[in-house]
């Protein structure tokens, strides 16, 4: 490893740590997205959302076709019309359009795998972090956020949402003036209300929760037939405990 | 109670009794389940602080079938580690069932292994003549620390990358010998696929041989020496003309059908565990961990899994890193040393005086507040009474040999206390 390498190992740690703390410090609370795991119209409307609007950088590379079509209720051929845009057999998983290489030189960094984001982050931080995005004019895409600042990833959704901007308040302490984010302004009127637009990532998110883990409704079934079986084998051998133990004086 | 031991001691008749006959002949079977089942006799008045030993047994079990499932589709590669895992995870059938009872099973394992020693606490189960049984136990406590270690780095998140990195690297403390300790541990500049694949070898077989032996030798001191019980007093000192203790009942079948409701209930925090929260709010499984490991960038906050946070909040303590090291270490250690640090003539908390009960109190909040600190960042307040804790968990075992030759005990009885 050169010494370049390492220096810029380490620089890149340093801003990170720099970056997390400046979020940390500004206090982006992040909202409750209150998704549903059952609402299986919402998951489809999040499927939609999630290929037409994200696929093109982000791929969701464990998550097969086949699998989000069982869970979701759709069929073969309603999966290859609605959802396999760059795929051709339903067994395949979900990839980016945008090849990686032409991705990093673009963006600097290639957009994140998004099959487990949901469960790394949460999914309150991606359903505020899709709500945050505000005008930025010193920003190379025009926009920044406020949940990961200093975030590479445009605005995909400015059509819908239109652009807002971040109102800030300000404080002085001791002499130190100091800002911390208070609301967002409309600035340019989206093609979806506030409201719709919410409904819109609440979608998205659900989705993504549920490619992060696609067997977890059928592991709470079953954890409920598990432990109502131990239940039952529990008062059996508590039976025969106590048949064992009578003559223990 | 003889009705049911004739039952069970009996040899079957036919051919069934014939087979028996032969193998006895050639192989000491029957003599074994008698030693070591039918005519193991311990006391009749356990509570269920001693169930933990059986209930560590079925973790280990189970870790080791679940655990070659695993192996059959991981692939110990930093390229296809991550990959694997999730291929394990989504496309494996009932391949997520086997991780999930794995990754629990972990943290379970500790769950149960710190009960267990701290039944030896309450009881003083490692006093003589059970010194080296507590010596073997401390042996496969370390053995199954680096277990776990080694079994962290292999899902090759970003948690096990850098969890890893900050752990190794804290023999680098040492002096002289660090860098070079840290670079052979490694195998590599930093943690790569060689080490990886390292930590996959130990894990699934150094290390898991170790555990079976030791825990077979753990086995076979207990029952050279016999159990201890909730009295601490010798059974053997009351046997009846048979020479079988007066207060002792056969391990099969009456301690084996009182464990089995054991195993039944523990099953069932388990499995509650296992389908409806394997993560445990990023306890279980790290949520940093979702993200595959990643050289240039650290996590926000690194924090070891919650069985190693009460050494690391000790380590962290300490503002010079060789000293962090060394009292880390020291405070690992310091367990073994029990049997000698003890100067109480009792051994159960029942007729041990107020002294101990009080130090006993403060280590069990300490050793929980210190595992609570580990997980918090290193920061002002967390910092502080990480230093009042570390000092406490010192003390407990620093002044031990003061305050319990100091202890008023109470009498003990001639016979265990059983009601029934």
């Amino acid at each position: 490893m050169g010494k370049l390498k390492v220096i810029a190992r380490l620089l890149a740690i340093v801003g990170l740590i720099a970056t997390s703390q400046s979020f940390a410090a500004g206090g982006a609370a992040l909202e409750h997205a209150e998704i549903d795991q059952g609402n299986i119209s919402s998951l489809q409307r999040g499927a939609r959302n999630f290929m037409n609007y994200c696929s093109g950088c982000h791929s969701a590379k464990y998550v097969r076709f086949k699998t989000i079509g069982k869970y979701l209720e759709l069929s073969e051929e309603q999966l290859i019309d609605n959802l396999m845009f760059n795929a051709g057999k339903s067994f395949e998983t979900i990839n980016a359009a945008m090849p990686a290489d032409s991705a990093k030189r673009w963006f600097g960094t290639p957009p994140p795998d998004m099959s487990l984001m949901a469960r790394a982050k949460g999914a309150d931080y991606v359903y505020t972090f899709l709500k945050s995005f505000h005008v930025d004019p010193d920003s190379p895409t025009g926009v920044d956020n406020t949940v990961l600042v200093g975030t590479s990833m445009p605005h995909v959704l400015w059509e819908l949402q239109g652009f807002q901007k971040a109102l800030y308040s300000e404080h002085t302490e001791e002499g130190v003036t100091s800002h911390s984010f208070k609301e967002f302004e409309l600035v340019t009127e989206g093609s979806l209300g506030a409201d719709d637009y919410d409904e819109f990532v609440r979608d998205t998110v659900n989705f993504l929760a549920y490619i992060a883990e696609p067997i977890r409704s059928e592991r709470r079934k079953l954890g409920v037939w598990v432990i109502m079986f131990l239940i039952f084998f529990w008062i059996l051998s508590a039976m025969l405990k106590k048949q064992i133990w009578k003559d223990v004086t | 109670m003889a009705r049911v031991e004739a039952e069970v001691g009996k040899r079957p008749e036919g051919f069934l009794g014939g087979l028996v006959k032969w193998i006895d002949d050639r192989f000491p079977m029957t003599e074994t389940l008698k030693y070591h089942a039918t005519e193991y006799y311990a006391s009749k008045n356990f509570n269920w602080w001693f169930v933990f030993g059986v209930l560590a047994f079925v973790v280990l079990a189970m870790q080791l079938v679940t655990g070659i499932f695993l192996t059959m589709n991981y692939k110990p590669a930093a390229a296809e580690a991550f990959a694997s895992v999730e291929y394990i995870m989504r496309d494996v059938e009932w391949g997520w069932l086997i991780r999930y009872l794995h990754s629990t099973g972990a943290s379970f394992f500790f769950i149960v292994v710190y009960l267990h020693m701290f039944r030896a606490m309450l009881y003083g189960s490692y006093k003589k003549p059970r010194e080296l049984i507590w010596l073997i136990g401390m042996m496969i406590f370390f053995v199954l620390m680096a277990e776990g270690f080694a079994g962290y780095l292999l899902p090759w998140g970003q948690m096990s990358y850098w969890g890893a990195q900050v752990i190794i690297s804290l023999f680098g403390a040492i002096p002289v010998i660090g860098d070079t300790l840290v670079e052979y541990i490694r195998g590599d500049y930093s943690i790569s696929d060689i080490t990886l694949n390292r930590f996959f070898a130990l894990h699934v077989i150094v290390l898991p041989l170790s555990l079976i032996g030791l825990v077979f030798v753990h086995i076979v001191a207990l029952h050279e020496v016999g159990s201890n019980n909730p009295d601490g007093i010798e059974i053997k000192k009351n046997k009846d003309a048979n020479g079988k203790p007066v207060d002792g009942i056969a391990f099969h079948p009456y301690h084996t059908s009182k464990d089995l409701v054991a195993i039944i209930v523990f099953l069932m925090i388990f499995f509650a565990v296992v389908f409806f929260a394997p993560d445990m709010g990023g306890l279980f499984l790290e949520h940093a961990n979702f993200e595959p490991a990643n050289m240039t960038t650290t996590p926000e906050h690194i924090a070891p899994v919650w069985y190693y946070t009460p050494y690391y909040a000790i380590l962290r303590a300490v503002p010079d890193k060789l000293w962090g090291f060394i009292l880390f270490v020291l405070a690992v250690l310091l367990p073994v040393f029990l049997p000698w640090l003890d100067r109480c003539r009792v051994r159960s908390i029942r007729y041990r005086g107020w002294m101990y009960k009080t130090a006993l109190t403060v280590f069990v909040i300490t050793f929980v507040t210190l595992g609570w600190l580990g997980l918090q960042p290193a920061t002002g307040t967390y910092v502080l009474l990480a230093r009042i804790f570390s000092v406490l968990y010192f003390a407990f075992f620093l002044l031990m040999p003061y305050y319990t030759a100091k202890d008023k005990t109470k009498p003990v009885p001639e016979r265990v206390v059983y009601h029934g």
